[in-house]
């Protein structure tokens, strides 16, 4: 999709300044890479490399200790069911893995009912001439610009009178409820040449076959960008997990690293750790899918 | 002929019928959500905001007195200066920078463009907690790495609280924002770069047009809509800056980092006064929703 | 690549049902009514009450080690010895995120059934707001009578309603670092054998320390959240000021001796008002070894950070004019019960305090590290050299104003004081502030 822009260096003015650009964008390069370079390193410093006034810049030996308080300073066991009578609990772990999981869960359920909830809305939002659709529109955008942080306290009072509070589902809805997804969606299904849609209706194709084997293999990549989008910002979302969730066992990740600074305020080691297994995995899915997400974001505001 | 118009507009209104009842079964899932999560809470948003209400008592209808007190709140007047102090400098270096970024990596091998996207974009996916305990740490006062390179390199002859130090505290909330919000205009900036009509800028460096005139007559004007949504999310984005101001320096030294974000939360959880956070949230999304519209109409009068 | 996921799932999901553990537990429904037979009531354990199966939550503060989790589930384990149908889950919370999270939890409506603090937060506080239930019954004539005065009465609130039964109680102190001390001579100034100093001796010792070289002596920290009790004690002990009046009902840190004080802290070299840290940082950086004397101190800091203290830490009272003068605040810590109107709940939380505060006071305190409330367990720690160290203390202990009405706002008005003085601001004219805004809190 993208060329390569020629370079212009038929001048040897803009050769120059090619050239300038180019180590002050490395510089600054390095100034953006350098906390996550600082998290890492840190995460296996040794305590007096951690507190030395002259910063190591290399970990002068690599150790496990921070890694080893963080597995040891909390446990909680992996699940908890009750059916009936019986109470299950799974084997206790290191609560940091159980904030791990309950993100990714939490990121994963997200991702997919928005990405589902968002093509339905989206397409017929495209494709569909129907009472009320201006409406809602413009209702998805306006709430698109308002920070969600705003409607906390009536959030918090509606989750708990669905006793939903404290529990992972009440992170996720409102994720689901927020409209960018179907924005997104919305713009990338007008891009669907409306005639394919009615040559399979004219085929006889009810509307939910027309959805799925029509509209949704064609804007497969605005989904792809979608999903992508929702998981990177709800594994990040802090401001809802903190006001949700309280039990040891329910956190997040996000969340349970503040928790930890609370209590372990500076101690760097510890605190590095829990960021490092915060971050690099969710840097890890952002490499790998990149492109997609790179497509969503750009397609979210050219459209717009 | 009069008959056969009858029948038509009959035969589109039970088209448009059925069109609005499917389209809605369509919307069914999404709409659960967002009238229920979304529209819902902010409906009662604003009807709580004419409330005091508190912990441990029914709410108490006090008309638009949350609001006249709000106005007589000095820390309020404070929250709301520093807020439009973190958005007037962060927005307009954001998208300067991130042009200018963009602009200069998009002339680059294809290679080396995605490399530094990726770079730029890292600290938006750290996440704001793990970008806040490392910032923590390099601001420490005793053994902060700033505090090092400034003295040694003899910027700062002491080592500056640069967290507890309401001189500098606004200052490095803003240098973090900046770090974690230009990650996605230089994405979206880069895109533009290599949308824009190539054939045009050709054409005009032939008429002997500068780079720098290419760049101003024939490129800036085709990324207008672009930068215009930047505008918008960097100015969204900034004002909802929370978790930076809870985890390091709660709203402190006296008030000189305090947000209005910060001051509803600080007003809801620590005070428990709910109407008050509620109506200071009007406030806001009314100021976004006006800035917003502001920028959309200068955008679309250029 | 489907295939090797799939397989990886159902392994890591067999391997995690393998180390289940499934407890059956009677449902309240099944069990036969007991009033209705007699004969099951014989079988049943004397000792246990209750019945049922109740679940219950206990949120803790990290009041010594009852913020551990290995300890609270070792006294929890042998509570269900006891009492096994009551079953227990703990959160621990910490002085700098708990409050906003009880908090939360109460608008919520999920609140904890059982809290361990202090009356600062359960008489003056969630009391206060109607959210606790009334423990009158767990304050028969026989505690009483073993309860310190003091003690009682800082648990009860002005309506005569009882929001907390205590436990464990202590005496906030401060901490220098010894080896720094005796290096440097400022070692003389310090009143070995009582742990004392008076407040000429204490500027002396700072000075000598900064004269020294170091330069971060110690911290006024004042980033907000706990500790405040550190920064009290200090600027009320310098000059013999006090926080409260006697009654409980306005704040005096307008009085001369505390704008002195607080103009002496200002002045002198090595001291720092330093809003970037609060409590719990002050004791990580008095650790590691950056700070040389901490003021938010008390015998848990030095059990809990053993490990990784290097040096030798000295405990010491606030300093005073006469030294042997000083009021030091105490902490009193026990149990709260919210009402979350499930009276099972609310019966089983009482049985739990009961438990470990009348029944099994001896083990539950000394988790705390702290020492008990009982005057018939004040010599608990016999032989132990580092309590009799911090049992000195004791005798220092004042008054216990921490359960004036509006605590909550009066504190978050401290540290706003604290900032605004620390950053250049005039002291007479900031106290006045603080104790303006102060006594509008706690007047309504």
């Amino acid at each position: 999709m993208k060329k390569p822009s020629r370079l212009d260096v038929s001048h040897a003015k803009s050769k120059a300044y090619y050239v300038f650009s180019f180590a002050v964008v490395v510089i600054f390069a390095i100034l953006f890479a350098f906390p996550l370079y600082w998290i890492i390193t840190g995460a296996f410093k040794t305590k007096s490399d951690i507190l030395s006034t002259t910063p190591v810049w290399w970990p002068s030996e690599w150790v496990g200790d921070n890694f080893a308080k963080l597995m040891n300073s909390r446990s909680v066991p992996l699940f908890e069911l009750t059916i009936g009578r019986f109470k299950i609990a799974g084997p206790t772990i290191p609560a940091a893995i159980r904030w791990l999981l309950n993100t990714v869960v939490m990121a994963v359920a997200s991702m997919l009912l928005t990405c589902l909830t968002a093509a339905m809305a989206g397409y017929v939002l495209a494709k569909k001439r129907f009472w009320g659709r201006g409406i809602l529109f413009s209702l998805v955008v306006c709430a698109m610009a308002l920070p969600k942080q705003v409607i906390l306290i009536p959030l918090l009072r509606e989750m708990s009178a669905l006793k939903l509070y404290n529990t992972i589902w009440a992170v996720i809805i409102p994720i689901v409820g927020w409209p960018f997804g179907v924005f997104l969606l919305k713009q990338f299904s007008e891009s669907i040449p409306t005639e394919m849609v009615e040559a399979c209706r004219i085929d006889g194709a009810g509307e939910w076959r027309t959805f799925t084997d029509v509209m949704l293999p064609m804007i497969k990549p605005g989904v792809g960008a979608c999903a992508i989008f929702t998981f990177i910002n709800s594994w990040n979302d802090y401001f809802m997990q903190l006001i949700m969730l309280t039990s040891n066992k329910n956190l997040t990740i996000s969340l349970g690293i503040a928790t930890m600074q609370a209590e372990n305020s500076t101690d760097f080691g510890l605190l590095m750790a829990g960021s490092a297994l915060a971050s690099v995995p969710i840097i890890i899915v952002f490499l790998i899918f990149q492109k997609y997400f790179t497509k969503g974001i750009t397609m979210g505001a050219v459209k717009g | 002929m009069a008959n056969k118009n009858i029948t038509i507009s009959k035969k589109t209104r039970r088209l448009m019928i059925h069109e609005t009842v499917s389209s809605y079964l369509f919307m069914l899932p999404f709409l659960l959500f967002f009238v229920g999560f979304v529209l819902y809470p902010m409906f009662m948003c604003v009807f709580t905001s004419f409330f005091d209400a508190t912990m441990g008592r029914d709410d108490i209808f006090v008309g638009f007195g949350n609001y006249k007190a709000l106005f007589q709140d000095k820390v309020f007047w404070r929250a709301l200066w520093n807020t439009l102090i973190i958005v007037i400098v962060s927005v307009p270096v954001t998208c300067v920078f991130s042009l200018w970024v963009a602009s200069a990596i998009s002339k680059m091998p294809v290679a080396a463009t995605s490399a530094f996207r990726c770079i730029f974009y890292l600290p938006v996916v750290t996440g704001s907690v793990a970008v806040t305990m490392v910032w923590k740490w390099m601001f420490n006062n005793y053994y902060g790495i700033f505090n090092y390179i400034g003295t040694a390199t003899g910027l700062i002859e002491n080592n500056i609280n640069w967290l507890g130090d309401e001189r500098y505290a606004l200052g490095c909330i803003i240098l973090i924002l900046l770090t974690t919000s230009v990650g996605q205009p230089i994405v979206l900036y880069v895109s533009a770069l290599d949308n824009v009509d190539k054939s045009l800028v050709e054409a005009a460096e032939v008429d002997g047009a500068t780079q720098l005139q290419a760049f101003w007559k024939i490129k800036w004007p085709q990324m207008m809509p672009t930068t215009l949504y930047i505008l918008v999310i960097t100015t969204i984005n900034s004002f909802q800056c929370f978790a930076l101001i809870q985890l390091l320096t709660s709203g402190g030294p006296n008030n000189s980092t305090m947000t209005i974000m910060y001051y509803i939360y600080y007003n809801a959880f620590k005070l428990y006064k709910y109407g008050y956070g509620n109506a200071m949230g009007v406030i806001l999304a009314v100021i976004i929703a006006i800035l917003s519209a502001i920028q959309f109409k200068a955008g679309q009068e250029k | 690549m489907k295939k090797f996921f799939a397989i990886a799932l159902a392994l890591v999901m067999v391997l995690g049902l393998c180390a289940c553990t499934v407890t059956e537990t009677p449902k309240s429904t099944d069990a036969p009514k007991a009033t209705n037979a007699p004969d099951a009531n014989v079988t049943q354990a004397p000792e246990t009450p209750a019945a049922q199966d109740v679940d219950i939550s206990l949120w803790t503060y990290p009041i010594g080690e009852w913020g551990k989790q290995e300890t609270v589930d070792a006294l929890i384990a042998s509570f269900n010895e006891v009492y096994p149908n009551i079953h227990v889950t703990v959160e621990y919370l910490t002085y700098q995120d708990g409050d906003d999270k009880v908090n939360t939890a109460i608008e919520g409506n999920a609140a904890p059934d059982l809290i361990m603090e202090g009356p600062e937060r359960l008489v003056a506080n969630w009391g206060a707001k109607g959210k606790m239930v009334d423990l009158s019954d767990l304050w028969t004539a026989d505690s009483k009578a073993d309860m310190y005065a003091s003690v009682e009465a800082a648990c009860k609130a002005a309506s005569g309603a009882y929001y907390e039964y205590p436990l464990c109680m202590t005496a906030h102190c401060m901490a220098i670092n010894k080896d720094v001390f005796v290096e440097t001579g400022a070692w003389q100034y310090v009143d070995e054998a009582t742990h004392t100093w008076t407040t000429e001796n204490f500027f002396k010792a700072v000075q000598c320390l900064y004269d020294a070289g170091y330069k971060n002596v110690g911290a006024v920290f004042c980033g907000g959240q706990g500790g405040d009790q550190g920064t009290r004690a200090l600027i009320n002990n310098l000059y013999g000021g006090t926080y409260t009046n006697a009654e409980h009902t306005a704040y005096t840190a307008n009085s001369p001796e505390n704008i002195k004080a607080l103009e002496a802290l200002v002045a002198q070299d090595g001291i720092n008002f330093d809003a970037s840290i609060v409590g719990s940082d002050e004791i990580n950086l008095f650790v590691q070894g950056q700070l040389q004397m901490a003021f938010c101190w008390n015998i848990a800091q030095e059990t809990n950070n053993a490990d990784a203290l290097t040096f030798d830490v000295f405990p010491m009272a606030f300093p005073s004019p006469n030294a042997t003068d000083v009021q030091l605040c105490g902490g009193i810590w026990g149990f709260g019960v919210f009402d979350n109107g499930d009276a099972a709940k609310i019966e089983a939380a009482k049985t739990f305090i009961k438990w470990a505060c009348d029944e099994e006071p001896e083990q539950c305190a000394k988790a705390s590290t702290y020492w008990s409330t009982r005057q018939s367990l004040a010599n608990m720690y016999e032989g132990d050299e580092m309590k009799t160290e911090y049992g000195m203390f004791m005798q220092y202990l004042g008054d216990y104003y921490q359960v004036v009405a509006g605590w909550a706002n009066a504190r978050t008005e401290w540290w706003n004081m604290l900032q605004r003085i620390g950053s250049g601001g005039d002291v007479t004219a900031e106290v006045e502030t603080f104790v303006t805004n102060a006594n509008a809190a706690a007047a309504g």
